[in-house]
């Protein structure tokens, strides 16, 4: 390049419009959300009534409660399952590894609505009525073969020699799984259960096929609430954005602790 | 009696009993639904009368267009940035990856929401009043805002593999910059190419919260198609499923199987 600090301020100048874009909605809801109206355009005066409205209302209050709830199980179950089905995947024979791997993938590469489809008309053909085991398992057939996903790699770079010498050393198979293999991977166990709970927060459509009847949650709700679109939901829909406020500020702090704490443990060292 | 030795493979047991319940048994009852009819006698109808409405054909084209524009505009604005990120040599580029993934732990309606009030602002200043009706244009502004980390990660995650020094022999050959991105950067940063379009490409085809949200309900993409025929006819929903299948199925042969496993979602993150 012949103008070498023109392009690195063009780099970043480009990289900070794609953020602001980014950024650019979230801050606007967030601004609006202490707007006294719930129009937005108009700002009519500081207040947190949105933010009341939105703890005033039982059942906002329970859709959030259910979201989280469901996420938190979910992925918990996920990661036992996808951890344990790596663990064994990584062990096993080529052929079966491959063919294990293989399905695993289909609820990753495939289009999440046809994946909702099947369960829920599998369900209802096998008479298995819709309740909060199907959604269940609507929720742990999306995020499972994303934590086995992440635990693979850790596998890959384990040193496998460790798990033998712990065998020649006397601890039981399953000691030395516990002790030398699940430490190593850890990491993976980790990310993969975060990437679960994002997953399953985030997730729409499996959740309006497998879900029993008059179960909301964040997702369906605000969906239902938007496409309604009277006068009489934009209250509703207001408090929205004191709750997406709400939940950036809380992803914002958390980024800054694990990065704060991560930094500390660093100098630690 | 001796309890069976503890064997490390028969950890996947689980997994993959829940596989084939919950992944490979939907699948075949799909398959069997979209060919059978109201009977449940094997026919081809659903097929037939899939490939013969040109609503339903036209459809898919809509939807494999307007996929194929939001694919294409992230690309244009994921390359750039992975680039720069990865070639930069600050050294909190992983902040700043960071914050292009923190939009997505907000919950994806609720993202999708903050779009559509951001566009109600702008539709009220003048000269922009246009945007009202511009349901394609936002259909497709909020699903690039939505798909766009699922671009940028796979892509950052190939070119961090890039080893510098091919850069470093490419210039000693004398080869200019420009030489050295289509030589070198493009043809090794092509898996990451490859997993994040198909990321994007799919859900853009059949996320209908998008279209719904910010298209006033007058962008019909094929996924709305499954959610309408659920209510009303199975076998007919299980044909467009299936038609889904086969488009998953092409584009994951196109892109050469699924290797770059770790690339998927920042699953390595």
């Amino acid at each position: 390049m012949k103008h070498p600090v023109l392009s690195k301020c063009l780099k970043a100048g480009f990289v900070g419009l794609v953020l602001l874009l980014l950024y650019l909605p979230i801050l606007m809801l967030a601004v609006y959300s202490f707007d006294k109206t719930d129009m937005i355009g108009r700002f009519e005066g500081f207040s947190f009534e949105h933010y009341k409205d939105l703890f005033a209302n039982p059942k906002v209050l329970g859709m959030i409660g259910n979201t989280f709830l469901l996420a938190f199980l979910a992925a918990t179950l996920s990661t036992v399952l996808g951890t344990l089905g790596a663990l064994g995947m990584f062990y096993c024979k080529k052929r079966m590894k491959t063919a294990i791997h293989a399905v695993s993938q289909i609820p990753v590469i495939n289009a999440e609505i046809v994946t909702a489809l099947a369960l829920a008309v599998t369900f209802v053909a096998v008479g298995i009525g819709k309740s909060y085991f199907t959604l269940l398992i609507g929720h742990m057939v999306i995020c499972t073969p994303f934590v086995v996903l992440s635990v693979m790699p850790k596998l890959k770079q384990m040193d496998n020699s460790l798990y033998e010498a712990a065998l020649d050393l006397g601890a039981s198979p399953f000691k030395a799984l516990m002790k030398v293999v699940l430490p190593q991977i850890i990491p993976g166990v980790i990310s993969g259960f975060m990437l679960a709970v994002t997953l399953s927060l985030d997730d729409y459509i499996v959740t309006v096929y497998t879900r029993p009847s008059g179960f909301e949650t964040i997702s369906t709700y605000v969906f239902n609430a938007t496409m309604k679109g009277n006068k009489h939901t934009a209250e509703t829909l207001s408090s929205f954005w004191a709750l997406t406020t709400i939940i950036f500020v809380v992803i914002v702090l958390f980024v800054l602790i694990s990065n704060l704490a991560g930094r500390k443990k660093e100098a630690d060292r | 009696m001796r309890l069976p030795r503890f064997s490390r493979k028969t950890l996947c047991i689980p997994y993959a009993v829940f596989l084939i319940f919950f992944v490979i048994v939907p699948m075949c009852v799909i398959l069997f639904y979209a060919f059978t009819d109201k009977n449940m006698h094997i026919s081809g109808t659903n097929f037939v009368r899939f490939f013969s409405d040109p609503t339903k054909l036209s459809t898919i084209v809509y939807s494999l267009v307007i996929a194929l524009i939001t694919t294409v505009i992230c690309l244009v604005i994921a390359y750039p940035v992975a680039l720069i990120l990865a070639h930069s040599k600050i050294k909190k580029k992983f902040v700043i990856l960071m914050l292009f993934v923190l939009p997505m732990w907000i919950n994806f309606v609720l993202r999708v929401n903050a779009i559509r009030e951001l566009f109600n602002l702008l539709s009220q200043i003048n000269g922009l009043e246009g945007l009202e009706s511009a349901n394609i244009f936002k259909t497709i502004f909020g699903m690039v805002y939505d798909f766009l980390p699922f671009m940028i990660l796979p892509l950052y995650t190939t070119m961090m593999k890039i080893d510098t020094s091919l850069y470093e022999a490419s210039a000693d050959l004398g080869a200019g910059s420009v030489t050295t991105f289509f030589r070198i950067t493009v043809p090794l940063s092509m898996p990451g190419v490859m997993s994040g379009v198909t990321m994007v490409f799919l859900p853009s085809m059949t996320n209908y919260v998008v279209s719904d949200m910010l298209g006033n309900a007058k962008v019909t993409i094929i996924g709305k198609f499954i959610y309408e025929y659920f209510g009303s006819d199975w076998h007919m929903g299980s044909m467009v499923a299936f038609v889904l299948l086969l488009v998953v199925f092409a584009s994951t042969l196109f892109s050469g199987g699924f290797k770059s496993e770790e690339n998927v979602r920042g699953a390595n993150l």
